[in-house]
């Protein structure tokens, strides 16, 4: 995947690349915001990674700008502004996430995973499969291996969530900004409270687990 | 709508200054016709009661020298000139002798004092009742002799005065209170205009001013004044929230630097197979300051209100019950029950996401401090000092002399330093209610524990916009 980097603080812009390359992806940079949307507008992308404060031309300047000329490459913001309207303002702004400086990589990785697959035509999906499980999201029906599950709303959201970024890392704060949104993370983990009890209605009886967890991550739904 | 529209027109300062101007005039003009009144009939009775006085001397001197005939000849003689003289000469049984009045009349019944009667007498062939005055003498022999005048004319301009005076009075309390509505419905324009942008102000548009009337009164000059002020407080929030974002700013870059580069580190011992478990230990670490760092960014900028941006019609149910869902499973894993008593639907004009991470911290902070066992209670309720979100729990509660250390930032109090947490939960919670112009209540719950109390004003208070049937 090819991915622009646009970060004016070139360590910061050094360790993103790096780890960015190291999991295969294909990486250009900027250090302003000129050459950034230049880059940006000249070459396809699949996902820009922009820096809200940028010399020359600020982050959200840089967005606005790339939308007005029709280009939908999906933005990844990152921020070390104070959070609590600039989130908006870059979400009005064209960007389709925001991560607040100092971030995991893991986090990092994990939402640019789910922009670029946000961005595949995946068209009018009426079912999802992963392995025996599969939801249907018109009756609101679970199923293993042909045993229908029992799920709470909540419950089915989330797993709708896991298996519509199916092979993918799902971290913490992604799972509730999505089925719960909140943009907070609360003191106690209740996430992972809410995962083991999802996990001991689709894997267990099963001899093959469907749902990981990710060590230092977050959470994963796989066939295998 | 016309009727509260007066009432607050009555309630204005203007008109209730106007109203006891009004109501001193109507009563110094009633004053004043009053005293013409009395004065000019005074003189006037004086008049009539010096001619009155001066004919019964002359008919004591006749009837002393001619008398009682010679009286009553004279008596006969003046009542047949035309004139204002009135006489009336009767014997002790009242049977008349002489006098141009037909029958003695029924209000003079005792010599003495002058009085006033009225009579009947022909006017243009017509009879007409007409006021006299005049006295009554007692002559020897019981009889008695009734010398009056007539004083119609007299009777009849004296009488206008008490007629035009409730019209006058009543003339210039309506003239007086119409100047008034008016004059204050002027004012009560002016001053809206200033309440209606204060409140929007309030409400965080710090971009709005006081618009001027450009006639340089008084109301202008107090516009002036405001937006001057506005302008020096709209600087002040600006720096606030200026420094606050360079604050973040220089200290989230190199935090990000110092994560990353622990990050980095890590993923070379683990390449290296090396144990990367101190490292580990120190991102944990550098996580939990960047934690506290953001928490007190929040804080700090939520104290300040410095944004108004998020602000909707909020059903606090809604936002209760979805904390109770997301902290359901904590709680059952720990044998608590969270219980949420159902709402009654209420909305109030607030931020969502700090209303829920308020209520989270509550919620979270019930739960660790409750034993296995024990019972967590959310209620939302309409009471007479606000809209209350309590949070009940049955823990060992706060002392009540460590409550207001409670709320204070970073203050962990004997009981909790061994559990996990920053400190800050509280605080936050505190801020929230603050932005929210509410108030952070700690209670005894009964029989024990804790009781948290978010207290919005009733004027947060929203109607929840009806929704659609698509929805």
């Amino acid at each position: 995947m090819r991915i622009l980097v646009i970060e004016d603080d070139l360590e910061a812009q050094r360790y993103l690349v790096q780890g960015l390359k190291e999991s295969g992806h294909v990486v250009d940079e900027a250090a302003d915001g000129e050459t950034g949307l230049s880059l940006a507008l000249s070459r396809p992308y699949d996902v820009a990674i922009v820096d809200r404060m940028l010399p020359r031309k600020d982050g959200l300047g840089v967005v606005a700008e790339m939308r007005e000329h029709g280009n939908q490459t999906p933005v990844l913001f990152l921020s070390a502004l104070s959070e609590v309207d600039d989130r908006v303002k870059g979400l009005k702004a064209g960007g389709d996430d925001y991560l607040t400086k100092p971030y995991a990589f893991v986090e990092l990785l994990a939402r640019i995973d789910a922009l670029m697959r946000r961005r595949m035509p995946a068209g009018v999906r009426t079912r999802l499969d992963v392995g025996d499980l599969e939801l249907d999201l018109l009756t609101r029906a679970a199923k293993r291996s042909g045993t229908e599950i029992e799920l709470q709303p909540r419950e089915f959201r989330l797993l709708e969530y896991l298996m519509r970024h199916a092979g993918q890392v799902v971290t913490r704060t992604m799972l509730l900004e999505s089925v719960w949104e909140y943009h907070f993370d609360p003191q106690t983990n209740v996430i992972d409270v809410h995962i083991s009890r999802l996990r001991a209605k689709i894997d267990k009886g099963f001899e093959v687990p469907l749902l990981h967890t990710v060590r230092g991550a977050g959470y994963m739904i796989r066939a295998h | 709508m016309a009727a509260k529209a007066s009432l607050s027109l009555l309630r204005t300062q203007a008109f209730r200054i106007v109203l006891v101007y009004v109501l001193l005039f109507a009563f110094s003009t009633a004053a004043l016709l009053a005293f013409t009144y009395w004065n000019t009939r005074r003189t006037l009775d004086a008049q009539t009661d010096q001619i009155i006085e001066a004919e019964i001397i002359g008919l004591s001197d006749v009837w002393q020298h001619l008398g009682l005939k010679g009286l009553a000849e004279t008596v006969r003689e003046r009542s047949q000139q035309s004139g204002q003289g009135l006489y009336l000469l009767s014997d002790g049984l009242r049977h008349i002798i002489a006098g141009n009045l037909d029958t003695w009349p029924r209000t003079v019944a005792t010599p003495g004092n002058f009085v006033e009667f009225d009579y009947e007498r022909l006017v243009d062939g017509k009879p007409e009742s007409r006021r006299a005055r005049g006295r009554m003498f007692a002559l020897p022999g019981d009889f008695v002799l009734l010398v009056a005048q007539d004083v119609h004319e007299r009777y009849l301009t004296t009488r206008m005065f008490t007629t035009t005076l409730p019209w006058t009075v009543g003339l210039i309390l309506l003239l007086g209170l119409m100047g008034g509505a008016l004059m204050s419905r002027n004012m009560l324009r002016r001053l809206d205009s200033i309440n209606r942008t204060s409140g929007e102000i309030i409400a965080g548009d710090l971009t709005r001013r006081v618009p001027l009337a450009g006639s340089g009164d008084e109301f202008d000059t107090l516009a002036e004044n405001l937006n001057r002020m506005l302008d020096r407080i709209e600087r002040l929030m600006k720096g606030l929230r200026e420094v606050t974002d360079s604050v973040a700013h220089d200290l989230r870059t190199p935090l990000n630097r110092l994560r990353n580069r622990l990050e980095e580190m890590a993923s070379r011992f683990i390449a290296a197979g090396r144990d990367a478990g101190e490292v580990e230990r120190a991102i944990a670490e550098a996580d939990k300051l960047i934690g506290t760092f953001n928490a007190l960014l929040l804080i700090a900028e939520t104290d300040a209100g410095t944004t108004r941006a998020g602000m909707t019609t909020l059903d606090l149910g809604s936002v209760a019950a979805d904390v109770v869902e997301l902290y359901e499973p904590v709680a059952e894993e720990r044998h608590i029950s969270l219980v949420m008593v159902p709402p009654p639907p209420i909305s109030i004009e607030a931020n969502r996401s700090l209303i829920a991470q308020a209520l989270v911290n509550l919620v979270d902070n019930a739960i660790k401090y409750t034993p296995e066992g024990g019972r967590v209670t959310i209620a939302i309720a309409h009471g007479a000092a606000g809209i209350d979100m309590t949070v009940a729990d049955s823990g060992p509660g706060i002392p009540a002399e460590d409550r207001v250390r409670a709320v204070e930032r970073f203050v962990r109090l004997e009981a909790s330093r061994n559990s996990p947490g920053t400190g800050l939960g509280l605080s936050l919670v505190a801020a929230v209610a603050h932005f929210h112009n509410a108030e952070l209540l700690l209670e005894d719950n009964v029989p024990h524990g804790l009781k948290a109390v978010l207290r919005f004003p009733h004027g947060a208070l929203r109607t929840t916009p009806v929704k659609n049937a698509a929805e």
